[in-house]
């Protein structure tokens, strides 16, 4: 296989949050609107600036990216959908530099937004896919949580993982997330709050959840020097990756497509895991954090537990993890939900963090994993990040 | 162990019976393949016909070798329950209706990995066997078994939810006069039905066997005549409301094709009591059953046919009886569509040759009545929609799934 070009002279800068609300009577279209919108103003653009766009949406349908140009009234020489829920982010900021690099585009904007209305959750759950349709959703109808639920059971049953440590994590992202002004979820949680809450699909409990929400995120990719001449403060990319339906042979989810370039993906950053400031896994549910842990090579498999145990993943502790307390404290705004990890990291990188800053964060990793189409997440990637010298 | 059914208390007249609800029957045109398996109780999967690999869930191309020829065929059931959960918070309004419901992931031996429903008795680690039941949408699911038989095995509620098991269920078997029927109601008994009504016209009139049915235990004989509308009428109003499983055993078989045949009166007969005897039934009962379908233990479950396998070919020598048995066949196909939406089957139940007087001449081998008896019992205990009882009406469904035109050119030899 041939070597990868590097990702050198790529900024990625802008970042934008739309402020989650739990249910809106708005479009998706409108929460991306909005976030198109800030994005300009922030970068001090003009729509027609714009010469790339990547989306991502559950909710926009019958329309995809093509559909919105029209209707945001852009023409961009170069368009991406990104339908890879909680890894769109990544896999959106890995094509996103490519045609910057390729001088395919000048200004990519990067946008997901999703609404929820009341039921629309069911719906999307109902129709997510066809191997859904056929062999999963008339299984009892659990979505996602009885899914990972088996997945969650079974990562316990082998390697001996405790509730206690899922508990952790959702615990100290609570706390992350206490400074943040977005975050659906604002009260402290604690341990007995964790382990005494209601079972949704064993071993699976209420806080092991994200709460769907409507939200939507964006960020801009460029070159440096553009990135310089706007005076925006942006961040690059030492290495990323993308990798689906990777281990297929697995009888049951115990790991990522991560696992199968976590090699390249340091040697292609130059540096190793005990190099990064901060973690933003994509957080789905808990245990799908710690396989990140693993995958990503911040330990070996199977060591999850016993990593989790020795860190605080807190943002003034040792392992800053899920900075601003990730999806299970903001909430899920769908595929908004796959870019929330990678616009955090830009603001902890660029110095400009909305909540509780990782102190002197200078290398970030984000990851994305997505798509239960069957019983199993299909989409993973990753990217490590550098704030600019 | 799963625990064993208890009769249910008497209804509350007070209390609305609860509409029946069906979990999202929505499947691709490829997977009705686990269809046609599970409405003959058979467990299929795709198998690749260029390399051989087991595929699922349903595909288009197969995963190993993209391959487009990816035949069902009938796979080894055995498998490992490798990861379980309950679920206890539900999207769908017919499952919130009946959590907790525990659902796993299961190894195949075969090779691919199945999302199933969990009978009770199926624990996380173990051995356990797969089979295709048809849900209350009328879609296939896969459902867990223990490897190997437990004690109240059929009692499970997810089995019970998936089958139309007639314990504690109230039959009516519409003609007692036939042997047939009289084996019904003895089976049915048997099978721990709660009421067992045995329809007969003309109650007067004396019968072989009419001590012994009297005898049989739950037996409750009804004034019925499907060839009159007015009975069946007055049936329905007097009992439809706690008929939860019909037992249609009217027959009228005569010898004889269509051109050698003198006249009609013969057909006009078998035209009254098989076919419009069933319109007859289905008007009278069918509404009731439907609105039933969810009201607990003792829900309205199945309408049964006893079709004749020559209503899938015509068998010239029986020619006018067989057409009269497709009719049938065919009112059988629009009725599963209109009570399906009450998770009510309608289980047809093919037989050829009777060990009966009008079958007296043909050859063997022949049905007797008891053995399609019990086939009936075992069909609604599987939750089957097609069963094939006896080795004509097996060789008659082979035949016909290989070379339809082949069977009707045998038929007629």
């Amino acid at each position: 296989m041939a070597d990868r070009k590097s990702y050198d002279g790529v900024a990625v800068c802008a970042p934008v949050t739309i402020p989650y609300r739990r249910f809106s009577t708005n479009s998706a279209h409108w929460w991306i609107g909005r976030a198109l919108r800030a994005l300009t103003r922030q970068a001090g653009l003009r729509p027609k600036d714009i010469d790339g766009l990547s989306v991502s949406s559950f909710t926009v349908g019958p329309d995809t990216a093509i559909g919105l140009t029209q209707h945001f009234g852009l023409a961009p020489r170069w368009l991406d959908h990104v339908p890879l829920g909680g890894a769109s982010g990544v896999v959106a900021l890995r094509r996103a530099a490519r045609a910057v690099q390729a001088g395919d585009a000048d200004f990519v904007a990067c946008v997901a937004g999703d609404t929820n209305h009341v039921d629309s959750f069911r719906r999307t759950l109902s129709t997510f896919s066809r191997f859904a349709q056929d062999a999963v959703y008339p299984y009892a109808s659990g979505g996602a949580n009885a899914s990972f639920a088996l997945i969650t059971k079974n990562y316990m049953n082998t390697y001996g993982a405790r509730r206690e440590d899922f508990a952790k994590i959702c615990v100290a992202q609570r706390d992350n997330a206490l400074g943040f002004p977005f975050a659906l979820m604002k009260t402290r949680l604690t341990l007995d709050d964790y382990m005494s809450a209601r079972p949704v699909c064993d071993p699976i409990h209420l806080y092991d959840c994200v709460m769907p929400c409507a939200g939507a995120e964006a960020f801009l990719v460029c070159r440096e020097e553009a990135a310089r001449s706007l005076g925006l403060a942006g961040v690059r990319v030492l290495s990323t990756i993308e990798r689906h339906n990777a281990f297929a042979d697995d009888p049951i989810q115990i790991r990522g497509g991560w696992a199968l370039d976590v090699a390249e993906f340091w040697a292609m950053a130059g540096i190793g895991p005990d190099d990064v400031d901060l973690l933003e896994t994509y957080d789905d549910y808990p245990v799908i954090s710690m396989m990140q842990f693993e995958d990503l090579g911040f330990c070996q498999k199977g060591e999850g537990p016993d990593f989790v145990r020795s860190h605080t993943l807190t943002n003034g502790g040792s392992f800053p993890h899920n900075t601003c307390g990730g999806q299970l404290s903001v909430g899920q705004a769908g595929a908004a939900g796959g870019y929330l990890g990678l616009v955090e990291a830009i603001r902890q990188l660029t110095g400009q963090p909305l909540g509780g800053a990782v102190q002197d964060a200078r290398i970030a990793v984000v990851s994305g994993f997505g798509m239960i189409n069957f019983d199993r997440g299909l989409a993973s990637g990753a990217a490590a990040l550098a704030r600019s010298a | 162990m799963s625990k064993p059914l208890t009769p249910p208390n008497r209804k509350n007249p007070l209390r609305k019976t609860p509409a029946p609800l069906s979990p999202q029957g929505i499947r691709s045109r490829t997977a009705h393949g686990l269809t046609a398996a599970a409405a003959e109780g058979r467990f299929a999967l795709q198998v690749c016909a260029d390399c051989g690999a087991i595929v699922y869930p349903p595909r288009d191309a197969c995963p190993v070798c993209l391959s487009a020829r990816l035949p069902y065929r009938d796979t080894a059931d055995g498998g490992t329950l490798v990861a379980e959960t309950t679920v206890r918070v539900s999207t769908d309004s017919y499952f919130r209706e009946h959590l907790p419901w525990r659902v796993g992931t299961v190894k195949l031996d075969a090779g691919p990995v199945l999302v199933a429903h969990l009978h009770d008795d199926a624990r996380e680690g173990a051995r356990v066997r797969l089979a295709l039941k048809l849900d209350k949408s009328g879609a296939p699911v896969v459902l867990a078994l223990p490897a190997q038989e437990t004690e109240n095995m059929q009692d499970d509620p997810q089995l019970r939810e998936l089958t139309c098991d007639p314990k504690f269920r109230r039959v009516l078997i519409t003609d007692g006069r036939t042997a047939v029927g009289q084996s019904m109601a003895k089976a049915f008994s048997d099978a721990g039905a709660a009421i067992v009504f045995v329809g007969l016209a003309d109650q007067w009139k004396p019968f072989p066997g009419m001590d012994a049915l009297r005898a049989i235990e739950r037996v409750e004989i009804v004034p019925l005549d499907v060839t009159d509308t007015e009975s069946v009428t007055e049936q329905a109003q007097q009992n439809g409301g706690r008929i939860d499983i019909v037992v249609n055993t009217a027959e009228h078989i005569r010898p004889g094709g269509i051109v050698d045949r003198q006249g009609l009166t013969v057909a006009r007969t078998e035209i009254d009591v098989r076919y419009l005897g069933l319109l007859r039934l289905a008007q009278a009962f069918g509404p009731a059953m439907r609105a039933r379908g969810a009201d607990g233990v003792n829900s309205a479950t199945a309408f049964v046919n006893l079709l004749s396998v020559y209503a899938l070919m015509n068998w010239p020598s029986y020619g006018a009886y067989a057409a009269v048995e497709a009719a049938c066949l065919s009112a059988a196909q629009a009725m599963r569509a209109e009570l399906r939406p009450g998770g009510v089957k309608v289980v047809n139940v093919f037989f050829g040759p009777l060990e009966t007087e009008w079958f007296q001449a043909v050859p063997p081998p022949k049905v007797a009545p008891s053995r399609l008896a019990s086939a009936v019992i075992g069909a609604l205990r599987q939750g089957l929609e097609d069963a094939f009882v006896g080795e004509v009406a097996q060789d008659v469904r082979a035949r016909l799934a290989v070379n339809p035109k082949a069977l009707e050119r045998e038929l007629s030899g």
